[in-house]
């Protein structure tokens, strides 16, 4: 059963068929998924959510694909972990980390692409494609070969290569591109309006985007159905930041959580901020750049969703912070050091931004707090790779006495 | 002079359904002249009120965003390739 309405264009209203369209005609905005709300409110509880798969499908009536379509190599319900030790350092009791780099291909990236996929297989199409700062792509591929889809996918030259590795093993064909994120985007806009493929963020953008909420929907079931008051999001396309709000918005919408008070903050890297920028200077639109930030997951200089980031900050008063790139990795390695978690450098950047509002008292102590954590350091080791220290010993009792003065 | 402008699928339909046309112009805003004289209804769809680029199209002249360059006052020249790009695209 769907609860799906239409396709609504953001920008003015109107009304398209469910097809795999994601710009108005008439204006250019950008196209989102409607649903018959009344109809949802009517048909979940907080029990029969509670009882569902342990998978982003437990929330299926607020995704935009029949339940019975639905591709699950295990996507979604990732820990929320309470941070105890790295919240005593910032002064926080309520610091909770919603640890989504334990996903099947480590990032979040497999909540859109779960929706994307069953949804492309209901479209029938046979090719899965993405433009990619490097765990799209991963995820792209994992999703297509559960799916017995062919899988093309374009990232700009230079990415890390544990997110090479980790989409080329699934089977995916890979092609790098000589420019940056922005440039790759831009080709794959034209190719998706001339090749009959699911580009999962291009023609298949307003599916895939739905999949981001449900962090908001898990955040706030594992808080006892509670919305937090403060959200740290890192933000590229801006895309996530929107839709985690979206996620809260509806869950009180249906009856499922009594209020939203949640501040939406937002975190980018010094060298790639232009939504930073935008909402520091009291702008509704954002001006390009061009990145130059270690963080090559949020390196992208013209976001698609950056006048949407823009209006969440604005409507739940939240802060977006950039920050400084050498605290990047300083910050992945308090995260390891402090929770035993291991984030790339979008947590890194998470992290510094968590430190920062605290520092500028925009959070209190008693505040519950969640900082999104969305991809997994082990595909970016080269950025702590000057960090590792080692002994070497002969394998015998006092060559370890030697090393060890204890 | 010729100059190719690529047209996204949004617009195809005002341009009989052509994916690529050719015309003149030797800046941005006369190609777009041209393109309104050669279908009627193009400009509308892709200015606001003050004749100003909507917000979510972008341009790009041989791949290079505009707003890089000089906006609707960026020269073109034969043999140039433009592109009208939806701006929502990419990332999440």
């Amino acid at each position: 059963m769907s609860y799906v309405k239409c396709l609504t264009c953001k920008q003015c209203n109107n009304q398209y068929p469910i097809d795999p369209i994601n710009v108005c005609e008439l204006c250019f905005g950008p196209l989102e998924v409607s649903y018959d709300y009344e109809k949802i409110s009517r048909s979940v509880t907080r029990s029969s959510i509670s009882n569902g798969p342990l998978n982003i499908w437990r929330y299926h009536q607020f995704l935009p694909v029949s339940l019975e379509n639905a591709i699950d190599i295990g996507t979604g319900f990732t820990p929320l972990i309470h941070a105890k030790n790295l919240g005593a350092l910032l002064g926080l009791k309520n610091l909770y980390i919603k640890n989504d780099s334990v996903n099947p291909s480590y990032s979040f990236k497999d909540r859109p692409v779960a929706v994307t996929t069953a949804k492309a297989l209901e479209f029938d199409f046979k090719i899965l494609a993405c433009v990619s700062t490097g765990n799209l792509m991963g995820s792209v591929g994992a999703h297509a070969a559960k799916a017995k889809m062919k899988s093309y996918v374009f990232f700009p030259k230079g990415l890390e290569k544990g997110k090479i590795i980790g989409s080329s093993i699934y089977g995916a064909r890979l092609i790098s591109v000589d420019g940056n994120y922005d440039e790759v985007n831009r080709l794959c806009s034209e190719l998706a309006d001339n090749f009959k493929w699911a580009f999962v963020n291009i023609n298949m953008r307003a599916y895939y985007a739905e999949g981001s909420k449900t962090l908001g929907f898990e955040v706030a079931e594992q808080l006892n159905w509670k919305a937090p008051a403060h959200c740290v999001v890192p933000a590229a396309s801006g895309e996530l930041h929107t839709k985690i709000w979206k996620g809260l918005m509806e869950m009180k919408d249906v009856g499922l959580i009594e209020k939203v008070n949640t501040k939406m903050h937002l975190a980018q890297p010094e060298g790639c901020s232009p939504i930073v920028k935008a909402f520091n200077n009291k702008e509704t639109q954002v001006t390009p750049i061009k990145p130059n930030t270690i963080a090559k997951s949020l390196a992208i200089g013209n976001p698609a969703s950056g006048p949407f980031a823009l209006k969440t900050l604005k409507d739940s008063s939240g802060s977006a912070i950039a920050a400084p790139e050498e605290e990047i990795s300083e910050c992945i390695q308090l995260l390891a050091e402090t929770e035993g978690i291991f984030t790339e450098t979008a947590g890194g950047v998470v992290i510094s931004s968590l430190r920062s509002l605290v520092k500028k008292n925009k959070i209190n102590s008693e505040d519950i707090t969640v900082a999104f954590i969305t991809g997994n350091g082990l595909k970016t080791q080269e950025i702590v790779e000057d960090t590792v220290e080692y002994d070497e010993i002969k394998p015998t009792y006092k060559s370890f006495e030697e090393i060890i003065k204890i | 002079m010729s100059v190719t402008v690529r047209i996204p699928t949004p617009l195809r339909k005002i341009t009989n359904g052509l994916d690529k046309v050719s015309t003149s112009g030797s800046s941005l805003a006369e190609v777009i002249e041209e393109l309104e004289k050669k279908f009627p209804g193009f400009q509308a769809r892709i200015y606001d009120e003050n004749k100003e680029l909507k917000s979510f199209v972008n341009i790009f002249v041989n791949g290079e965003d505009i707003r890089f360059l000089d906006g609707l006052d960026t020269k073109t020249k034969s043999g140039d390739e433009l592109s009208i790009v939806p701006a929502v695209a990419g990332g999440n």
